[in-house]
Formats: C-alpha cells, sequence, structure tokens
C-alpha cells in the first residue's frame, strides 16, 4: 500500500510538471513536444506499464485491506467517537480513492485512449510531424461539466494525498520524534499544491488564461 | 469544584454470554454523586438489580486506579469515557451533568468476543506476549542496579512505551480493530533496552505473526488509538515497529 501510494506520487510530480507546460507562453508547442516524448520515448513507455501495473495493485490492495478491516469488526457500535478522535478523510480512503478511481476512468478516456489509438489531429512543428493533445485539452475543457468533474477529480485526491503521505512514511518507518512534524508538514503542503496546479489546467484553458513570465501578470 | 448530584439515563449493552446476540437495555439512575468514579456508578446499578432479584451487569475490573488495565467499556463512543489519558475506573462522574443520558457498550472487535454484557476476552493480547514479549534471562540473584548503563533518552522511551497497561482500547477505538498500538508499544519498550537485543528480531517477527492469527484489522494510521490511549502512548510507536519488522525481515529473520 505504501510502496504502491509513494510510486504514484512520484507519478504524479512528473505529470504535474508536463503538464504545467499549460500555463507558459507557447504552450501549445510545448505541450506537444513534451506529450510526444511521453508517447515515443521506450524507456518511458516501459514505465508507464509500470504505472498501470502500480495503479491496478495500489486499487487491489486499497479495496482489499478496506474489506479485511470492515471484516475485523462484526458487530458494529451503536456510538462512536467519529472526529473526535481522528481525521474523516483518514478513515475514508476507499471513498476517496473510489472517487479518484471514476475520475481515472473519464481522464483516461479523454486523453489516453484517443492519443494511443488515434483519433487526434495533427500538428507541424520545424516539418515534423506531432499529434494535436493540446487541441484536444482545449476542446474537452470547453464543456463546463468537463471542468467541474476534474476539480473535483483533484479534491478528492487532495483529501486522499492529506492522510496517505504522512500515512505512507509511518507505514514505512520513516518517522519518529524529529521529523515527523516535518513529514507531516510536506504532506500537507504537496496534498494542496499538487492538486491545485492541476486542477488549475483545466480552468486556465476554459478560461483562456496564461501566465507571462515577464510580467508575471495573467494575461487574458 | 461544586459537587453535585444527577440523574442519569443509561443505555447498557446486554449479553447472556458469547453465542447471545446482545441487545442495549435502558436504566435509570438517580442521586448520584459528582464524586463517585463511573464504575462505582455502575456498582449503585448493579447493587439495585441484584436487590431486585435480577442479574447484574457484568464489566472487567481489579486495581480501580488506572493501573492493571482491566476496566474496559465504551462510553458514548469512546473507550474509557470522555477524558483523556485517562481509564474507566479513573474517569468521574464530574465528567458528566444532570439528565446526560449514556450509551454503555464492550470494547467490539472480532479478536475480542464478548463473554458477557460488557466483559470481554482479551486472550489475544495474552498470546501476543506469549509469542515474544518477554526477554530470557538466567535465574539467580537480581543484578545490581545500573550494572548496565543506559542510554537516558533510550531509558526515557523505552518507559513510556513500557507504560501500556494492554487494555485494548486502541484495537476498541481503531475503525479496522487493529492491534498495532498495543504490540508496537510491547515491541518498542524491549527493542529500546540492551536486556531485549539478543531476542530482538525474532521477537517482532513472532509478536506480528501471532497478532495477524488473531484477527485484528491491519494499521491505517487513523491514529484513533493514540488519542483513545489511557496511558497515551504515542504512535511513533508503531513507526518503530514498522523498522524493526522490516529490519528483521530483511536480514532474514
Ligand atoms: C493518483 C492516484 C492515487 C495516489 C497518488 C494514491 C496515493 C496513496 C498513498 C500515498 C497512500 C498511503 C499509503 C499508506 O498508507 O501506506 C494511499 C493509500 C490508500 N489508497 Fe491511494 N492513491 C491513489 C489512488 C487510489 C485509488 C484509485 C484507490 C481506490 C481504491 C485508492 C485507495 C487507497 C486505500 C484504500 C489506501 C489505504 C488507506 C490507508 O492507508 O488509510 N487509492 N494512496
Ligand atoms: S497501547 Fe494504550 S490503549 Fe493500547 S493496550 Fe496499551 S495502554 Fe491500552
Ligand atoms: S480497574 Fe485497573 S485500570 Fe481500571
Amino acid at each position: 500500500m505504501a510502496l504502491t501510494g509513494i510510486f504514484l506520487v512520484v507519478f504524479l510530480v512528473v505529470h504535474c510538471y508536463v503538464n504545467a507546460n499549460v500555463f507558459f507562453p507557447n504552450a501549445e508547442e510545448n505541450f506537444n513536444r513534451a506529450a510526444h516524448f511521453m508517447g515515443s520515448n521506450l524507456l518511458i513507455r516501459i514505465t508507464e506499464i509500470g504505472l498501470f501495473a502500480g495503479f491496478i495493485l495500489h486499487i487491489f490492495q486499497g479495496y482489499q485491506l478496506e474489506i479485511k478491516n470492515r471484516a475485523s469488526r462484526k458487530s458494529r457500535y451503536a456510538v462512536t467517537a467519529g472526529n473526535k478522535t481522528s481525521k474523516w478523510y483518514s478513515r475514508s480512503m476507499a471513498i476517496l480513492g473510489t472517487l479518484i478511481l471514476l475520475f481515472l476512468i473519464i481522464h483516461l478516456a479523454h486523453f489516453w485512449v484517443p492519443s494511443r489509438f488515434g483519433g487526434l489531429d495533427e500538428v507541424y512543428y520545424d516539418g515534423e510531424k506531432f499529434h494535436n493533445l493540446y487541441l484536444k485539452m482545449k476542446n474537452t475543457f470547453a464543456a463546463p461539466w468537463v471542468v467541474i468533474v476534474y476539480v473535483l477529480g483533484c479534491i478528492s485526491l487532495s483529501w486522499h494525498l492529506l492522510h496517505g503521505v504522512q500515512s505512507a512514511a509511518q507505514t514505512l518507518g520513516w518517522t519518529n520524534k524529529k521529523y515527523f512534524p516535518m513529514i507531516r508538514n510536506i504532506g500537507i503542503v504537496f496534498s494542496i499544491l499538487v492538486p491545485l496546479i492541476f486542477a488549475l489546467m483545466p480552468l486556465a484553458l476554459y478560461f483562456g488564461l496564461q501566465l507571462d513570465l515577464e510580467n508575471i501578470t495573467l494575461l487574458f | 469544584m461544586q459537587h453535585y448530584s444527577m440523574n442519569l439515563k443509561l443505555k447498557i449493552w446486554r449479553q447472556k454470554n458469547i453465542n447471545d446476540q446482545g441487545h442495549f437495555e435502558e436504566y435509570d439512575v438517580n442521586n448520584i454523586s459528582s464524586e463517585m468514579s463511573f464504575l462505582e456508578m455502575i456498582d449503585v446499578l448493579n447493587e439495585r438489580l441484584i436487590s431486585e432479584g435480577s442479574d447484574s451487569i457484568a464489566f472487567d475490573h481489579d486495581c480501580r486506579e488506572g493501573i492493571c488495565g482491566m476496566c474496559s467499556m465504551v462510553i458514548n463512543g469512546q473507550p474509557h469515557g470522555p477524558w483523556k489519558g485517562t481509564t474507566t475506573c479513573q474517569l468521574h462522574m464530574r465528567a458528566f451533568k444532570d439528565g446526560d443520558q449514556i450509551t454503555i457498550e464492550p470494547f467490539r472487535a472480532n479478536a475480542f468476543p464478548v463473554v458477557k454484557d460488557l466483559m470481554v476476552s482479551r486472550t489475544a493480547f495474552d498470546r501476543i506476549i506469549q509469542a515474544g514479549g518477554y526477554i530470557s534471562v538466567n535465574t539467580g540473584n537480581a543484578v545490581d542496579g545500573n550494572t548496565l548503563p543506559i542510554d537516558k533518552d533510550m531509558a526515557d522511551e523505552s518507559f513510556a512505551a513500557a507504560a501500556c497497561i494492554g487494555c485494548g482500547a486502541c484495537v476498541a477505538a481503531c475503525k479496522n480493530a487493529s492491534a498495532m498500538l498495543f504490540v508496537s508499544a510491547k515491541v518498542s519498550h524491549l527493542a529500546l533496552l540492551p536486556q531485549g537485543a539478543p531476542e530482538r528480531k525474532q521477537r517482532v517477527v513472532s509478536m506480528i505473526a501471532q497478532m495477524d492469527k488473531e484477527g485484528f484489522g491491519s494499521c491505517t494510521n487513523t491514529y484513533a488509538c493514540e488519542a483513545e490511549c489511557p496511558k497515551e502512548i504515542s504512535v511513533l510507536n508503531i513507526a518503530r515497529l514498522n523498522r524493526e519488522y522490516l529490519n528483521a525481515n530483511l536480514s532474514g529473520q
């Protein structure tokens, strides 16, 4: 659980970094080139298989754990302490995970399926042919309901990570008196920052916002 | 603080034996002093039940001074009731007000079957201790104190873990009915001391194997255990347990 979780966290960082291109000038070309690199590099294609395996393993273990743990107390309490003694999201990892999974299916259907199995427009940079994934993204995020689903997906991810990051560190035995507060704080910053950057992408494309590096202002 | 007396509505779990389904029953108790302990309040009710010729409510208790770990029961959803770092026997009725409704249930976990009413069997913990929660020493005279120098920080941390009274509130509080806080306290208090070193690796592997056999759930780090533990055992012991277990397994135990 912890190892696959951390693996997925590493994936999130890479994914977030690549996609952050959409915020910057010349977004279309840079983003398409980056996506092309991710799609054509053999090493990355092999990693992609690992990534799928990581997701499947994490999801499988997650449900298995949830089922085992629910079965460990057959007679239920009439009254429970609820939020007095633990955080609601720490008790809701499987529900949050399921929301992420639903989001993931929609997300793969939007971008991964067409980019692997065809259906994307093409575009030429310096005479070389690229898939125009950027255009696909722009068209997809023109629909408000899609933007809303993506933002909700990111919020679920944020709650999942808010518990998950420090939990993985604890499971792996990395925490102690000295480092626990630091690990917890890193977890909090990560869990808010990364999903926030992700959520800003559909929003930026929907509203047509882009960062101007020279003036550091938002251009309309 | 002002002394006062109160009337309470109790909803208490009644269960004849291990095979009975169990159900709640309601009782009114009147004129309870704020200076009584929670167990004394139940004693008052039991006296009345006995004088009426009905079956008294069975609950575990022994020392009634917060050191033996026998008293259990979940009070309004909290093992050992609403006070932090306090056992049920040390919980006083001034934690409640006149007219309160109090729901009292046994610790619930597959690994802790209810024997009768509020009494559960915690022999699963005994079997975990038997699996490795000890050190082997030669019999004979006790060793002189301080012949074996121990770092002060280590000694303090070991002592903090050794404060665990094996009450099982951590299991009762955990949504997964996991016993990790208990096992981590028992493993930590020996792993931190030189006396615990010879059996260190085998101990953690055997105790975890026994824990899994007993049917406790798996830890997902919600930390409800730490919040409810009457001895305020830190969840950082669980991280130490995970480290000890990993090290023991990596070195081929
Ligand atoms: C981008 C996707 C995801 C990431 C980055 C992620 C990350 C994490 C991390 C870091 C942990 C903590 C590991 C530990 O406590 O040892 C975790 C735990 C968990 N995840 Fe995920 N996860 C993702 C998707 C999912 C999905 C789709 C499910 C579906 C069921 C899921 C279910 C769980 C469960 C049940 C746990 C364990 C609960 C706990 O430790 O309290 N996760 N996840
Ligand atoms: S760790 Fe705390 S709650 Fe668990 S058995 Fe020990 S004293 Fe009781
Ligand atoms: S009766 Fe001994 S700790 Fe409560």
